[in-house]
């Protein structure tokens, strides 16, 4: 009990880190899924601002909910919030607490790929090739052409292989340009999140420290009281089916003895604990039997049976039956059957 | 619990080698960061100054802002500084040295990618193409001043058609990394000459007043931790209390509302004790369905 409890406080005290730990590791899938990705602008006017904006946009939305879905806490707290209140008040500042931890740690790894897309350049440049201001970085002496056909022209640029505006405006400029532009916001968006998770941190011990203290508690505190309700009950759940087999093969054997007309046999005082773990079934036939039973009709779900003045077994034994069996209930069930 | 406490205390007594193993892994990550980064020059007039100076100086701001954030100490001393003052007195030096030994690991990474960055000299190529003086430079001397501003800003792009073969180019070039990683050896000397000095200097000056807030401001640190595990130890005896108190309930129910004979004696093998007298199927779907419906109150009196 001891060593359990020091590895339950170990990894309470550090569920933190662990859901850190995860929060890092789809931080890190996200930049890998971003270079596994193959970027393929399809050059064409209109596509070109849903392809990139659409890459810059739907990914994170999807790592956002992929962040709530890989969280366990979220079954708690959806459990926690429809819960009808009962004998205990429900504490909306806790839900706050535990909706906000979970958020910020899901924002992670999209803000991740938002930075590494626009620090990359790809999205941007085939995003807004078709806005690059050929004023003032085209060439001076570049043919007249209809606005459509500079939207078509300058809608290449990202594909330099099939580019046919060089008289326009350079291909290299273009894409310097956009690419600037796109690293500029790519920092500028890092620098910003950076800043708000700084003054998130930084103002909450100058606000409300004791509200957050409490509501942290409470947090943990549910969270734990759930894992030792299911200890708790895979526990039971272990005895009750610990006592419902024994019961079984007691029944079993009783019936058996009961049909066959034989005497019980008694163990003798020197048998040892192998032969009480035999439980009254001794010969193949008779497993057999009881495998069969176990099959085709198990018993029902309940250890409480009426107790009957019975002299089987136990009339030599002097103790007073822990376990008044139910031969009524178990041969009714094992008759039907026959 | 012995074990757990000899863990406990060589991670306690290592709290600082925990900070300074932080800081170098951010300096490290400033470094990676700044590698794999694309440096890509607009190599145009008025953007060439904002795109340099701004690779140059933002990533910093944002590295020192992360080395405040990952750093836990932060949290512990801005709650010191802004708990009320209660029934312990407030000791500014502790907070002044939890502040400033905060601040001298946050500022190593911002100053390792400044390092690197004048060291590799694309940032200052960048920014400063255009500020040099066309006259010392031969293919710059003779061109008009308009056209020579927007030669000198394509100087950062090697590719570009107009200065793909211009030897003027590599001679800006090279004029001004040399200036750059003058800047960046100049940099790293002297933060390293101050670093030496401070750190040779400082028992001479205040050496016990250095040790007593050292001191407290481990202390400081040590209780807020003990504090969060005392915490979640009691939150789990609670916890424990609470459901066994519900499992107790629960069974005073049923013996109530049952017709059955109570079980009396205690089990010969110890499993009554665990079936807590819930022992058939209806029992147990009554009792997790209590669970969620009226969940105990919280009090374990």
């Amino acid at each position: 009990m001891d060593k359990f409890r020091m590895i339950f406080q170990f990894f309470q005290s550090n569920q933190e880190s662990f859901m850190n730990g995860i929060c890092g590791i789809m931080a890190l899938a996200s930049t890998q899924m971003y270079s596994a990705f193959d970027f393929n602008c399809p050059c064409l006017p209109h596509y070109n601002l849903a392809y990139g904006l659409g890459i810059l946009l739907v990914p994170p939305f999807i790592l956002f909910l992929l962040g709530f879905v890989l969280n366990n806490n979220i079954s708690m707290l959806a459990e926690e919030w429809r819960r009808p209140q009962g004998q205990r008040g429900k504490d909306p500042s806790v839900l706050r607490y535990m909706f906000c931890s979970m958020a910020q740690r899901a924002m992670i790894a999209p803000a991740v790929w938002v930075s590494v897309t626009l620090l990359d350049g790809k999205c941007i440049t085939c995003a807004f090739c078709t806005s690059v201001p050929v004023d003032t970085l085209g060439n001076a002496s570049h043919p007249h052409l209809s606005q459509g056909e500079i939207q078509r022209v300058l809608a290449r640029i990202p594909c330099k292989e099939i580019y046919n505006g060089q008289q326009l405006i350079a291909n290299e400029v273009a894409i310097r340009y956009l690419r600037c532009i796109s690293q500029a916001l790519g920092w500028c968006f890092v620098l910003l999140m950076t800043t708000l998770a700084f003054l998130v941190r930084s103002l909450r011990p100058c606000f409300s420290q004791a509200a957050f203290l409490k509501s942290r508690y409470w947090s943990h505190y549910i969270d734990i009281e759930r894992k030792l309700f299911d200890e708790t009950c895979a526990e039971h759940a272990r005895s009750f089916a610990k006592v419902c087999i024994q019961q079984f093969f007691e029944g079993m054997s009783t019936d058996l003895v009961a049909a066959r007309c034989h005497l019980p046999r008694k163990a003798p005082a020197d048998a040892g604990e192998a032969a009480e773990k035999l439980l009254g079934i001794t010969d193949q036939s008779t497993m057999n039997m009881a495998l069969k039973s176990w099959h085709r009709c198990k018993p029902p779900l309940n250890l409480h049976p009426p107790a009957l003045p019975t002299g089987n077994g136990w009339a030599g034994e002097g103790q007073p039956p822990t376990h008044p069996s139910a031969p009524q209930r178990e041969t009714a069930a094992y008759y039907s059957w026959v | 619990m012995d074990r757990f406490r000899m863990i406990f205390q060589y991670f306690q007594s290592n709290s600082e080698s925990v900070m300074n193993g932080i800081c170098g892994l951010l300096a490290l990550a400033s470094v990676k960061m700044y590698t794999s980064f694309e440096f890509s020059c607009p190599c145009l007039p008025q953007y060439n100054v904002v795109y340099g100076l701004g690779i140059m100086f933002i990533p910093p701001i944002i590295l020192f802002l992360c080395g405040l954030i990952l750093n836990r100490q932060s949290l512990v001393m801005l709650e010191e500084w802004r708990r009320p003052a209660g029934r312990r007195k407030k000791d500014l030096a502790v907070i002044r040295y939890m502040c400033s030994s905060i601040m001298q690991r946050a500022m190593v990474a911002p100053v390792v990618w400044i390092i690197v960055t004048l060291l590799d000299g694309k940032c200052l190529i960048c920014a400063f193409s255009g500020s040099v003086d066309p006259e010392k430079f031969v293919g710059f001397a003779n061109v008009s001043t308009v056209q020579v501003q927007q030669l000198l800003a394509k100087v950062p792009c090697k590719d570009d058609e107009l200065m793909r073969n211009n030897t003027s180019r590599k001679a800006v070039s090279r004029y001004l990394r040399c200036w750059s990683q003058a800047l960046g050896w100049s940099i790293l000397l002297i933060l390293i000459i101050a670093a030496f000095l401070a750190r040779w200097l400082r028992p001479c000056f205040n050496q016990a007043t250095l040790l007593q807030a050292r001191h407290w401001s481990n202390y400081i640190d040590i209780e807020q931790k003990i504090f969060e595990e005392t915490c979640c130890e009691h939150s789990r005896l609670f916890a424990h209390k609470c459901i066994l108190h519900f499992f107790e309930s629960m069974r005073q129910e049923i013996k109530l509302h049952s017709l059955s004979l109570p079980r009396e004696g205690e089990g010969a093998d110890g499993e009554e004790d665990l079936l807590r007298g819930i022992t058939d199927q209806d029992q147990v779907n009554k009792l997790l369905k209590t669970w969620y419906c009226e969940k105990p109150p919280l009090d374990v009196s």
